[in-house]
């Protein structure tokens, strides 16, 4: 991908040979007036900043999101030359500097105009902009799914689509003919009548001195050229060949290698740290006490990885010290308990009268379900290297969000936001991890004491310990169902609401629901993880949705579909789902199947589950996935995210623990945080409806689903059903369950 | 000092012995494609080719590769040199994700091919479980290993078919 020089940081705008930045010439000038424009509805900033037209007629798009594997450098090009009509060969892209000119205004304008499927956890931070616009400066986040249908729709297309405009202004005006009379295509103006034929680089300047139009207008899905097309993505040459360079290969010339050990315990702090006994060993810098982490910095990371080893270390002394995940799980089990003792239940979502519905039931249904801690595990560990000098603080890695790290660590070394300078690399990995700024607060107080660049490198081990932990959760149901097995009330209780807002509630036609919740906090950090509370909260609903369908004596497919009779869309997806998976054909021995359906981030997701169980081990054969994202751009790249969603929570469902073992994280690796490999991966087959509804997201909308499906799979093949992930912690052996029948 | 043949390069190297050939590939030989995953084995991003063999660099120290041959992802092949099928199939098949895996995913199915030309879904499974994707691409590193497999295999005819010929 293209980088930003420091030059070119520096002179955004003054572009040197000849290349025209479309929209510079119109930025207001002064970012406060920007701001107060965006709140007042215009929109002309969002066409300033995000194409590039070169002389020889190339079209560089400004990506301000990370590329991690999501696609998003490609897919927002794709809005911008479309709505442009651009030759797609003549169009590259640069990823945006962390600068405050390219933080996501987007995102606040999709947030003014109301738009309902904005992720509510970044609510706060845009919130902020509008209290206190200084705030806004440092928001560049890629999360949330949001980089399509917020920076996509409202600043890429509208960018595209102004500059078009201008540049048919441009051209009627050198051509002496109407407006009307012009056409624009393939990067290219033209004019049928006399037959004269030029590119957009002739008319740059002459459009740069034009006002572009506030609300241009956009193509209707029928014109589109390059959306919906499956064009090669542009980081993927540079993944073959060993090229790209993610944040643990940027060299800085003499930069020197560091390792870290954090306290085990959160919370907990460095005592005593004996940094002469390493003094001797080859290559040893420098031992930095960080307080809550021991770094160890030596001529390479090998060398600083043994003596880091070898670093006694002690720790100050916690309570957290006495605690086992057991003693985590009763603590929420007590909550839960108390909280509905006293009444003090935090309410949800309430609509009926669910006490009433369950007091006149002709049946009710009850389950307990529960999930542990997740570590993100991506790829790449975490690592930054930093360099403090002349007044900076530079910093190579891989970031979620630049701006805000910048500004996170501008704060933990008391320096000026402009004196630190994010260079943002490509992401192994992000998941929601890389939105933490912990790794970089790290490395740059490690490089504040050191006259060389440092290259920070968490072992695996440190990046599996000190992460940001999906939540542990208990949830509660308690369902009454009629005379036909149809529920008439859901009630559902469950430990510690993060984000999003919506992701316990369920789209079925239930008359009477209850759904509340109790904080319990633990010791324990909590992060963001792909598709957040989606990803526990889809297990718990459409896992208990199944166990209605049985008690019920109902196809658990054909019992959601009549409960979404007033959600069509939803039925919709999960028609298509079952219909191509061939719901009634017949299943070889040990073979069940599932269905789920949940949706998040804007796009509904269901997936049909084929696993076969023999001997206890699970094995997912096959996954049948329908997608209503209201149009994929790339639809390729939309089956690719579904692909990794569904890898990403197969993975959790069958192994994913994280369980605290004396107030610390119990696992190290990948040999006891296991990964789905090739042999377990089931055959996937993606359908993808374009409904027209507005965007959803792709990034994290294959997850939820994926946990339930297989856990209402094993029940079909074995009548065992899943309470508790992962699924390992279940002897699935038919021994095992027969004799569990006798008892 | 510890000599190796890095990508047809002979090298020499003044680290401790023990020092896995990893990070000599990567800190002294400046070679980044090669990634550091685990460090005990079990997640293939670090693989490279010793004497044409898949070994897992985080854990084999540079000693036991004194004046042997490395291959590494820079020396498979790139747009200049002219890229491997394998990285020519990766590409057709848009594999990559996160892409941090695939130096590793790469070099293991390139050593898959060399020794068993087709395959079979078994042999992949076999051959390419040591390598993880927390991206999930395996079922596109699936179709990537059959369509290099078939492009090799139609070089290798026509080639032959050459030999006939001529």
């Amino acid at each position: 991908m293209g980088k930003w020089t420091r030059r070119a940081f520096i002179t955004t705008g003054v572009l040197a040979g000849g290349v025209l930045a479309i929209g510079v010439a119109i930025r207001p000038g002064n970012r406060s007036s920007k701001v107060a424009g965006l709140v007042a509805g215009e929109n002309e900033s969002l066409i300033n900043i995000w194409l590039k037209l070169g002389p020889d007629n190339t079209v560089t798009a400004i990506i301000p999101h990370a590329e991690m594997g999501q696609g998003v450098h490609t897919t927002l090009a794709m809005m911008l030359a479309d709505e442009l009509d651009a030759d797609w060969s003549l169009v590259k892209m640069l990823e945006a500097p962390a600068h405050p000119e390219y933080a996501n205004y987007a995102l606040a304008r999709g947030y003014t105009l109301g738009d309902k499927q904005f992720p509510s956890w970044l609510l706060p931070t845009v919130d902020g902009f509008f209290l206190q616009a200084t705030k806004m400066m440092s928001l560049q986040i890629t999360g949330g799914s949001t980089s399509t249908r917020t920076t996509g729709q409202s600043a890429m297309r509208i960018a595209g689509a102004a500059a078009k405009a201008v540049l048919l202004q441009a051209a009627a005006e050198s051509w002496g003919v109407p407006v009307s009379e012009l056409q624009a295509k393939g990067s290219h103006i033209l004019h049928d009548s006399s037959g004269r034929r030029a590119p957009y680089a002739e008319f740059a300047t002459q459009a740069s001195q034009l006002k572009a139009p506030v609300m241009p207008r956009l193509k209707n899905p029928d014109e589109f050229t390059i959306m919906g097309t499956d064009v090669p993505k542009f980081d993927i040459p540079a993944k073959v060949d060993g090229s790209a360079v993610f944040g643990i290969d940027a060299t800085v010339p003499g930069m020197k290698y560091a390792t870290v050990r954090a306290a085990p315990v959160f919370g907990t702090r460095v005592e005593t740290v004996d940094s002469e006994s390493i003094q001797a060993m080859p290559g040893i810098r420098k031992v930095v006490n960080l307080g809550d982490a021991v770094a160890v910095i030596a001529d390479s990371y090998w060398q600083a990885s043994q003596a880091l080893n070898q670093l006694p270390v002690q720790f100050t002394q916690s309570a957290d010290e006495s605690r086992d995940q057991a003693d985590i799980y009763k603590q929420f089990a007590n909550d839960l308990d108390a909280a509905t003792a006293t009444g003090k239940e935090q309410t949800d979502f309430r609509s009926g009268d669910t006490k009433a519905a369950l007091a006149n039931a002709n049946r009710t249904v009850l389950a307990e379900y529960r999930v542990p801690y997740l570590a993100h595990a991506t790829m790449e560990p975490m690592n930054c290297t930093a360099w403090v000098h002349d007044g900076l603080c530079e910093l190579w890695l891989g970031t979620q969000n630049p701006l805000g790290f910048a500004a996170e660590v501008a704060k933990a070394i008391d320096f000026d936001i402009q004196k630190v300078l994010v260079h943002n690399q490509y992401l192994g990995g992000g998941f929601g991890r890389r939105a933490f700024s912990d790794y970089a607060i790290q490395a740059a107080r490690i490089a504040l004491e050191s006259p060389y660049p440092v290259k920070l490198i968490w072992s695996r081990e440190e990046d599996m310990r000190h992460d940001h932990y999906r939540q542990a959760s208990i949830s509660r149901f308690k369902a009454a169902l009629d005379a036909d097995g149809k529920p008439t009330a859901w009630e559902n209780q469950f430990t510690e609401k993060h984000d999003p807002v919506e992701a316990p509630y369920i789209p079925y036609g239930i008359d009477n629901q209850y759904i509340h919740f109790t904080e319990s906090k633990t010791h324990v950090p909590w992060g963001f993880w792909r598709s957040v509370d989606h990803s526990l909260h889809a297990f718990f609903t459409e896992s208990f949705i199944d166990e209605l369908a049985v008690a019920a004596g109902k196809d658990p497919y054909r019992y959601r579909h009549d409960l979404l009779a007033q959600a069509t869309r939803f039925r919709d997806v999960l028609d298509l789902a079952a219909t191509k998976s061939d719901w009634d054909r017949q299943l070889p021995d040990n073979w069940g199947r599932g269905i789920a359906i949940h949706k998040s981030f804007g796009s509904i997701v269901a997936q049909v589950v084929e696993v076969e169980v023999v001997e206890g081990k699970v094995q997912a054969r096959r996954v049948v996935c329908a997608v209503d994202a209201g149009f994929a751009i790339h639809p390729d790249g939309m089956k690719a995210q579904m692909e990794s969603g569904i890898a990403y929570g197969l993975t959790a469902a069958l192994y994913g623990d994280i369980s605290i073992r004396r107030g610390a994280v119990a696992q190290s690796n990948f040999h006891d945080y296991q990964m789905l490999r090739m042999n377990e991966a089931p055959a996937i087959e993606t359908y993808i409806i374009n409904s027209g509804e507005s965007l959803g997201g792709a990034g994290e909308p294959g997850t939820p689903s994926i946990a339930p499906a297989l856990a209402n799979a094993i029940f079909d093949a074995t009548g065992h059903r899943i309470r508790e992930l992962p699924i390992k912690l279940h002897d699935l052996r038919k021994s095992n369950l027969e004799a569990k029948d006798v008892a | 000092m510890i000599a190796l043949t890095i990508n047809g390069k002979a090298q020499e190297f003044d680290v401790d012995p023990a020092t896995p050939i990893l990070w000599v590939i990567r800190e002294q030989a400046g070679l980044t494609g090669t990634k550091y995953g685990c460090g005990i084995a079990v997640c293939g991003a670090c693989t490279v080719h010793l004497n044409g063999m898949p070994i897992r660099s985080c854990v084999t120290p540079v000693q036991a590769a004194a004046g042997q041959e490395i291959t590494t992802i820079e020396g498979l092949g790139n747009a200049v040199t002219g890229l491997h099928p394998v990285q020519l199939a990766w590409i057709a098949e848009q594999v990559p994700q996160c892409g941090y895996c695939q130096s590793g995913q790469i070099m293991a199915a390139v050593a898959l091919l060399s020794s068993n030309p087709s395959p079979s879904d078994a042999d992949i499974d076999t051959a390419m479980s040591g390598n993880v994707c927390r991206c999930g691409t395996y079922p596109r590193i699936r179709k990537g290993i059959r369509t290099a497999a078939a492009t090799m295999a139609a070089t290798r005819e026509a080639s032959s078919g050459d030999l006939n010929n001529g």
